[in-house]
């Protein structure tokens, strides 16, 4: 190859090389987008946050159903509700019950999410205690509570106007998942 | 049209002087084949190594008919000839054999085939120019390739955790690939991934590189040979897609290690993030597995045609339009995954829509057909066959684009037929076509025409015994990847491991054509296709010199 036609190459292929890198860059930076992305529009069952209670209230009711697992952990993780009839927009408070069985004290920490997954985002949690570590000492009951209400956006949205049943799932998980409890 | 008239009006002749001998010096064996720089010998590498992975896959996938044969388990299980062998144990052994199937075929079969073995071969013939632009690298990329292709056959005889080797299916989903394979097995595999696709990756920078700054003067892209052109955007495809794969599978590496926890929702990850970043890259691929076949279906069709190719710049840009949209429907494949209704809608929207470039693509190879001299040349065989087949597994694809028909067939079997029918059926058989099409070129012998002719009957009826009937297991709703099967699936799947030996036996003619070739060494003449043979390389003799195009051909095209 001539001088010119070299030094053009290696400009091709010097953009060729960092369009890998950006490339290999976005794989990851997919990973705080993606996150992102679910807690925006409640993508995949997650649920948002609110800041203040729905200001309208609907006629109409859903069944929301509670459910709470524990993985890789020695406790006893229960709700205290089953069910609760609620009215869309109206604010309710359910409630968690945990029980550290073993004799040492652990760490967990709970994830959740809402099934069926296109109502995620319509399921407003006030207050929650997901995502923070929570060590739990031997034999102690902690008591934890969820303010959350139904957004009337439920009842309108082409994708949930025909759910009448949620179900809110929390998993507790050992927060060294190298290390379970 | 581009490819006819640059071959006839070519005028840089010096390389087929036998005078030139010089430029003919060709290293010691070692050096030639271990230290390789030239494309031609880097090209035949790749093929041998297809031909010797393909081989492995295809003895795995009789590892699969062969369990199938009947309900029950017969081979992986206690007392059977591989337990006594100790390799593929148990029920684990068939979904590792399965995985190992998958990942040889792709990465190390179709891959090396087309674009390592052919593109290399032929784009620097086609183009004019005397070599890749990075000979070095070539030989990296393809050492790369091996090295892959060895690890990866480590992976069955070593703990995955889950009894020998990694039974996790291509698509490597966690947690099934984190938590669920706790061996080194897994692990191997990912590096195997990761060096197979920095071989891709350096392939397609060269070949990008090669393309857009050595054309021979005259050689403009529009009027560059459409197999150029499919290497061009299979480069472009896997430029863009392997790094996500590789972040991907960085990322399985890190949370299977060193606990992170990007896969693992009991730490905020989500495994519903891989199959996305996943499939970012799978669905790429299976464009870039069959591109190159594209292009090289259409020289074949063009030259036992005695035609040009119908609608030149319309097949090039149906690839580009191709490329694009494979980028923009990746989440066809999750569509079970809990992906809500509208962005379903999207996806089945946007991937009906390859149906468009692809039916340009089909129609524009009969158009070509119509109307010519049409030779049934052994090659010609394979290219009707491609387009025959890769047809009816674009329509079953048009099938499985709509979410609704997708709820149901996702995972079972009539997905497995699809696939087959455009990879195992369409790339397959367009790597034989290009196969008998070079043969002479490349190896400077002539093949058989007979034993060419036999391969592909035989050939053509069992893959169609084998695949075709998997539709109909798959819609009356047997699983893919599983061992085992109830009764009622019995006939079918009988059937198709029938097929299986009805391939083994055509596949057995590609290798008696193999050898007859090579014990007859009937000398190979520059063009046997005649004049509808009009790309560069036939211009050049056969075998080609170890180097050509110093002085680089000098293309016009007036008739253009």
């Amino acid at each position: 190859m001539s001088a010119a036609r070299s030094k053009a190459a290696a400009r091709t292929a010097a953009i060729c090389g960092a369009v890998v890198l950006g490339m290999t860059g976005a794989a990851f930076a997919a990973v705080p987008l993606y996150r992102a992305f679910c807690q925006v529009t409640g993508f995949d069952g997650a649920t948002r946050r609110a800041d203040k209670a729905s200001s309208t209230v609907l006629d109409r009711t859903v069944t929301v159903g509670f459910d709470a697992n524990t993985r890789g952990l020695p406790w006893e993780f229960t709700t205290e509700q089953t069910r609760q009839v609620v009215k869309i927009g109206a604010t309710n408070m359910a409630y968690f019950k945990v029980t550290n069985t073993s004799d040492r004290p652990a760490t967990g920490m709970a994830t959740y999410n809402v099934v069926p997954a296109s109502a995620g985002p319509h399921f407003r949690k006030m207050q929650c205690f997901c995502f923070e570590a929570q060590t739990i000492q031997p034999g102690e009951t902690v008591e934890f509570p969820v303010i959350y209400f139904v957004d009337p956006e439920l009842a309108t949205d082409p994708e949930t106007r025909r759910v009448d049943e949620l179900t809110l799932s929390y998993t507790f998980f050992p927060t060294d998942p190298a290390k379970p409890g | 049209m581009a490819t006819t008239p640059a071959a006839r009006e070519y005028s840089g002749t010096h390389d087929t002087h036998p005078e030139h001998a010089d430029s003919d010096h060709k290293p010691g064996f070692f050096a030639r084949w271990f230290f390789s720089t030239n494309h031609k010998d880097i090209g035949t590498l790749y093929l041998i190594l297809a031909i010797v992975a393909g081989t492995v896959g295809g003895i795995l996938s009789g590892l699969i008919r062969w369990e199938l044969y009947e309900p029950g388990l017969q081979v992986f299980t206690e007392g059977s000839l591989l337990d006594r062998l100790g390799v593929f144990e148990g029920k684990h052994g068939y979904n590792v054999v399965v995985t190992a199937h998958a990942l040889i075929m792709i990465f190390f079969t179709v891959m090396p085939a087309m674009i390592g073995g052919f593109g290399n071969w032929f784009v620097p013939l086609m183009i004019g120019a005397p070599d890749m632009a990075f000979p070095r690298m070539n030989n990296v990329s393809f050492w790369l390739t091996a090295a892959a292709f060895v690890l990866l056959m480590i992976t069955p005889f070593v703990d995955g955790g889950q009894g020998l080797g990694a039974g996790t299916g291509w698509t490597i989903y966690p947690p099934l690939s984190t938590s669920g394979h706790a061996g080194p097995a897994m692990d191997l595999v990912i590096f195997s991934l990761h060096l197979a696709g920095a071989a891709s990756i350096l392939g397609a920078i060269n070949f990008i590189t090669t393309i857009f700054n050595m054309r021979a003067p005259g050689m403009t892209l529009h009027r560059m040979p459409l197999f150029a052109w499919s290497v061009l955007i299979t480069s472009f495809l896997l430029l863009l897609s392997l790094p996500v794969l590789a972040g991907a599978i960085t990322m399985l590496l890190t949370d299977r290690n060193f606990g992170t926890a990007f896969f693992n929702p009991g730490a905020g990850g989500d495994p519903v993030m891989f199959q996305h970043l996943f499939w970012f890259f799978g669905h790429p691929e299976v464009y870039i597995m069959i591109l190159p076949g594209f292009g090289m279906v259409s020289h074949i069709v063009a030259t036992f045609s005695k035609k040009p190719v119908f609608g030149y710049l319309a097949m090039a840009y149906a690839m580009v339009a191709i490329g694009f949209i494979g980028f923009v429907v990746w989440a066809h494949h999750m569509y079970t995954d809990g992906t809500p209704i509208n962005m379903r809608a999207y996806f089945v929207a946007a991937t009906m829509i390859i149906a468009v470039p692809t039916g340009v693509k089909i129609f524009s190879w009969i158009a070509t057909m119509w109307g010519g001299s049409i030779e049934f040349k052994v090659p010609m065989l394979w290219a009707m066959g491609f387009i025959f087949l890769f047809t009816i597994g674009g329509v079953t694809g048009v099938v499985l684009a709509n979410a609704g028909m997708d709820y149901t067939f996702h995972d079972t079997y009539y997905v497995v037929a699809h696939f087959h029918y455009v990879l195992s059926l369409g790339a397959i058989y367009s790597i034989f076509a290009g196969f008998y099409y070079w043969f002479e070129k490349m190896f400077g012998v002539k093949y058989n025409e007979i034993l060419g002719l036999i391969h592909f009957w035989i050939f053509f009826i069992g893959v169609n015994v084998i695949f075709f009937p998997q539709h109909f297991l798959g819609m009356q709703g047997m699983p893919r990847r599983y061992v085992d099967y109830p009764d009622a699936f019995a006939f079918w799947n009988q059937v198709s491991s029938i097929g299986y030996f009805i391939m083994v036996a055509g596949l057995a003619f590609f290798f008696i054509m193999l050898a007859e070739a090579a014990i007859r060494r009937r000398k190979g003449v520059p063009n046997p296709w005649g004049i509808g043979a009009t790309t560069l390389e036939w211009t050049l003799p056969s075998p080609p010199p170890f180097h050509q195009f110093n002085d680089p051909p000098v293309v016009r095209a007036e008739g253009h």
